[in-house]
């Protein structure tokens, strides 16, 4: 079992929810998202989603597509990302998963890539325009360099594409609960829970949901169906402040404790 | 030569489908859909209806003679794809994709507009079947393709500007992907280029390859053989496929692509893929991109929105590795004196997309004998182009300056 597995499934044993946090590498600099970074793991989250910044996301909505501009204009590259990751490795054990785009990666070199995010310890990779059909070139070098390759299921996905995509990646699987890209409104919870249900029935891999899961009340109430749940835009939206709240780093602590606490069994 | 592209949507290595989970369906579906309708005869025969009543087709194979004249070589032919209803070549695609769109039932098309030909087509056919249609579009290209913003709305279509990265035809797509992703249920995204995930890169060459058909059928009724050389302009690259893909079996023809120099090769101020890019992944397929060394789009730029966009579609990547069809650049002072030059030697404005492959023409064209034959594809007229070029020209309002 893979050490994202585990740690969902860890936390699942406490009766709580994984929380997956999203923290965008460069915005505002590179420096201050590893200080970001190792706030948001104190508040509480579980696991770390770091995105590489790609030019033309066309999977995120417009929080995430300023918050990659901003971390473009700092010329933040993969190669600093994996870096970056490298000197957190010092500080924090918890799971680091990179989230970006494919052209960022073929552009360091599909191999050169794996083979560099193993030595700098990472643990997953997400790529939200890479089907599981395209991802032939990918899988065996994420296997032999043991990095989860974790793909996404859509609300639109089929049947047969729902088995694809659990038979090709490993770790968790992401359930989008929304038609929609990064930062879209989550409607028909109810609806989503069912869903997520369902979905868990077709594996033993742990399910965590995101897009749209933007407060506690969100995260408390797709929880109830996933093993965890994974919060960006909304984590984005306070970092963008940055510049003008020289609060902005304990308002996300505290954002992030309060999404926790809502995946927490009530006491 | 093999059926390209192959049941996975790759010429060679290049094309694919890369694309978010949430439209992977939604592309098999439409490839399900065209592939079982394209052969049935009711199809065949609404489409080819559609193509020479409502569109014009067939378009002429005109023989430019006062531009032979002047160039004092080979028989030069012009492909009218300008007088296309709407003014392009963009057409002949958006009447198979609404036929398409109403086969699936879908009750809305979105699309993606460069200098808006494309934009105006979807518009025109959204409106003739009666279906809700949003067009995405650059402010940077609404700004300079005013005229055709104010066609789509006259024919019932909203026009969205997208205000992110350059502000031009990349950004519209990756807008219109995001609107399809959330709307993907009644929704069909109308693609007006070779580009994007399969099937779009083969369903858009098959439609546009009326064009080719045409003109092979065309040449050879006028000349009793086949052309020697066959020019066109590249942007996405769907006017030069329509051309070249009914006579890539033909050796002896000769094909070249032109894409935007801009200011120049040197300036990095252009458009020429196959000048300086390399391969990538962008919007869904993988081709030649202009990127930076850590795979980040490039900023591009071309006087004519239609040629300005940083990938080229997969499969022309294919025919220029293997050496079939020749790519080179004409830079934007060249593509506008095209345009003043067939304006005046054969009274059609061109668009200034297609005024690249005639810029490109005035180049070879000595290498030629007045024997041989020579088809460039006119994809489309310049009115639209008409306030850019007087900006430029110092035209403004009734204070005519010097004459060009």
């Amino acid at each position: 079992m893979s050490r994202i597995e585990a740690t969902i499934k860890n936390v699942g044993v406490m009766r709580e929810k994984a929380l997956i946090a999203y923290v965008m590498a460069g915005d505002p600099t590179l420096k201050a998202s590893a200080e970001i970074i190792l706030a948001v793991e104190r508040a509480g989250a579980d696991i770390i989603e770091i995105g590489v910044p790609f030019s033309d996301p066309i999977a995120d909505g417009p929080t995430i597509q300023k918050s990659a501009d901003r971390a473009l204009l700092n010329n933040v590259s993969m190669a600093d990302v994996l870096n970056m990751v490298k000197g957190l490795r010092k500080e924090t054990k918890i799971p680091l998963i990179l989230m970006t785009y494919c052209n960022p990666i073929l552009a360091y070199g599909l191999s050169a890539f794996f083979k560099e995010a193993r030595r700098v310890g990472v643990n997953g990779v997400i790529v939200p325009d890479l089907p599981p059909e395209e991802a032939k070139d990918f899988l065996p070098l994420a296997r032999r360099n043991l990095i989860d390759m974790i793909f996404l299921v859509a609300p639109t996905s089929t049947p047969d594409r729902v088995q694809k995509i659990l038979k090709a990646g490993s770790g968790f699987v992401y359930y989008v609960p929304l038609t929609g890209v990064t930062g879209s409104k989550l409607t028909g919870k109810d609806d989503i829970q069912k869903r997520i249900t369902a979905l868990k029935k077709l594996t033993d891999r742990p399910v965590a949901a995101g897009f749209g899961i933007s407060n506690p009340e969100d995260a408390k109430s797709i929880g109830a169906a996933a093993d965890g749940v994974i919060v960006g835009s909304a984590l984005v939206q306070i970092i963008a402040t940055a510049a003008e709240n020289p609060d902005y780093l304990s308002d996300l602590s505290t954002f992030v404790s309060s999404l926790k606490t809502a995946l927490k069994p009530a006491s | 030569m093999a059926l390209l592209p192959n049941k996975k949507g790759r010429f060679g290595p290049y094309g694919g489908r890369y694309v978010a989970e949430t439209l992977m369906p939604a592309l098999l579906e439409l490839e399900d859909v065209y592939q079982s309708v394209r052969r049935k005869p009711a199809f065949k025969k609404q489409l080819s209806d559609q193509l020479k009543h409502f569109v014009g087709r067939p378009t002429s194979l005109y023989f430019a003679e006062r531009l032979t004249q002047y160039f004092g070589g080979p028989k030069i032919y012009l492909k009218r794809e300008d007088l296309c209803h709407t003014g392009a070549h963009k057409i002949n695609n958006t009447v198979g994709q609404i036929l398409l769109t109403q086969e699936m039932g879908k009750k809305r098309v979105i699309a993606e507009t460069g200098a808006g030909q494309h934009g105006v087509a979807v518009a025109t056919v959204a409106a003739r079947a009666g279906l809700e249609c949003e067009v995405y579009m650059g402010t940077e290209d609404m700004a300079r393709q005013a005229l055709n913003v104010i066609r789509m709305r006259m024919l019932g279509a909203k026009v969205t500007g997208v205000d992110t990265g350059s502000r031009t035809l990349k950004d519209a797509i990756s807008e219109a992907l995001r609107d399809w992703t959330a709307n993907v249920r009644d929704t069909h995204y109308i693609l007006g280029s070779v580009l994007g995930p399969h099937p779009y890169p083969m369903m858009i060459r098959d439609f546009q390859s009326v064009i080719g058909q045409e003109a092979r059928q065309q040449i050879l009724r006028l000349e009793g053989k086949l052309p020697d050389l066959l020019i066109a302009c590249v942007g996405g690259g769907s006017n030069a496929i329509g051309l070249f893909y009914p006579f890539l079996s033909d050796e002896s023809v000769k094909m070249i692509g032109v894409e935007a120099g801009g200011e120049g090769i040197e300036t990095g101020k252009h458009a020429a893929r196959f000048a300086t890019g390399s391969v990538g992944v962008l919007q869904g397929t993988m081709s030649v991109l202009l990127q930076d060394p850590n795979g980040q789009i490039l900023q591009t730029h071309s006087i004519s929105a239609g040629l300005d966009y940083a990938a080229v579609g997969p499969e022309h990547c294919y025919y220029h590795d293997n050496h079939r069809i020749e790519y080179t650049s004409v830079t934007d002072d060249e593509a506008l004196a095209a345009f003043h030059l067939l304006s005046k030697q054969e009274g059609i404005i061109p668009a200034l997309e297609s005024s690249h492959a005639i810029a490109h023409l005035s180049k070879v064209v000595s290498a030629y004998r007045a024997d041989q034959v020579i088809v460039l594809n006119l994809s489309g007229r310049g009115d639209k182009d008409v306030h850019q070029v007087s900006e430029i020209m110092g035209w403004t309002g009734t204070e005519i300056g010097e004459d060009a």
